[in-house]
């Protein structure tokens, strides 16, 4: 296997999420009770979207100083991979949600934002379909993609703390997320290493993608 | 009169803070019973068994890259 170690690293990271999350001592609060644990399955799917997506700007931009469509394809399936961990994170959301706000969704900035950042992100995938010509296609979608990012930053992670409505959502409209009074230190240990482990097996099965579609490129062209 | 509306308050106040103060309930008796183990398990077995699955494909795509290349 290419690149063992950091395979590795995200398989044994996520694997201490898993144990460590549901074995190590949570806060005891009310409403959430005991699906605090949550914390440490549906905020890192939403980390590994935002750094994935974060590696498909970077690729976009690259493309568009050098015109490797090489740049481009791994845009494309950064984004593919991100989404993924997008809908994986929307839905863990709604199940959350459905138990302690009562309701899958709500009219929440930040719910709504994200709902908004991810549609951008399917137009994305949809602009890729409708143009033929793969230069056309490569130059059209690399600058789209860079304004989405953009919309995706503002839509989850600005406005949801500008806006002066309430959100229900912690870290928004003056809900603490990241702050003593939802986590403590030891959930922070279980936290961080989940985070970076999904975005290694959300990298991983990127870079599988990645390989794959070199190995069509070669077969196509020689 | 007023002796007494105060000490109604205060017991209002006492009552209030107490709910408050309740325990919150969490998922305890899972975790005595040792039953918590039965879903780390669970999830453990599930997530070993993607891992296994992408670890196939990885080995795979780099016997084809192996042909490719020669």
């Amino acid at each position: 296997m290419k690149g063992m170690w950091w395979k590795l690293l995200g398989i044994v990271l996520v694997l201490y999420a898993i144990i460590g999350g549901f074995l190590m001592p949570v806060p005891a609060m009310p409403i959430l009770n005991e699906t605090i644990r949550n914390t440490f399955f549906h905020i890192p799917m939403w980390f590994a979207m935002m750094i994935l997506m974060t590696i498909s700007l970077v690729s976009s931009i690259q493309y568009l100083s050098s015109g490797n469509l090489q740049k481009d394809a791994a845009a494309s399936e950064a984004i593919n991979v991100s989404l993924l961990m997008g809908f994986l994170g929307l839905f863990t959301g709604m199940l959350w949600a459905n138990f302690t706000w009562g309701t899958p969704w709500t009219n929440d900035v930040k719910l709504n934002g994200t709902a908004v950042a991810i549609l951008i992100y399917v137009a994305y995938i949809i602009l890729r379909g409708s143009l033929q010509d793969e230069h056309r296609r490569a130059k059209v979608s690399a600058v789209y993609n860079i304004f989405a990012y953009v919309m995706m930053m503002l839509f989850i992670n600005v406005i949801p703390r500008l806006s002066g409505t309430d959100s229900l959502h912690p870290g928004n409209g003056g809900n603490p997320a990241f702050g003593s009074y939802d986590m403590d230190n030891t959930m922070r240990m279980v936290f961080y290493p989940a985070i970076i482990g999904w975005t290694l097996i959300g990298t991983w099965i990127l870079s599988l993608k990645m390989r794959i579609n070199k190995i069509e490129n070669k077969l196509l062209y020689d | 009169m007023i002796k007494k509306s105060i000490l109604i308050l205060l017991s209002l106040f006492f009552i209030a803070f107490g709910a408050i103060a309740q325990e919150v309930e969490m998922a305890s008796g899972l975790r005595s019973e040792g039953k918590i183990y039965v879903v780390v398990g669970v999830l453990s077995i599930i997530f070993i068994g993607i891992v296994v699955y992408l670890i196939s494909i990885d080995k795979k795509v780099t016997k084809l890259e192996k042909k490719i290349n020669k």
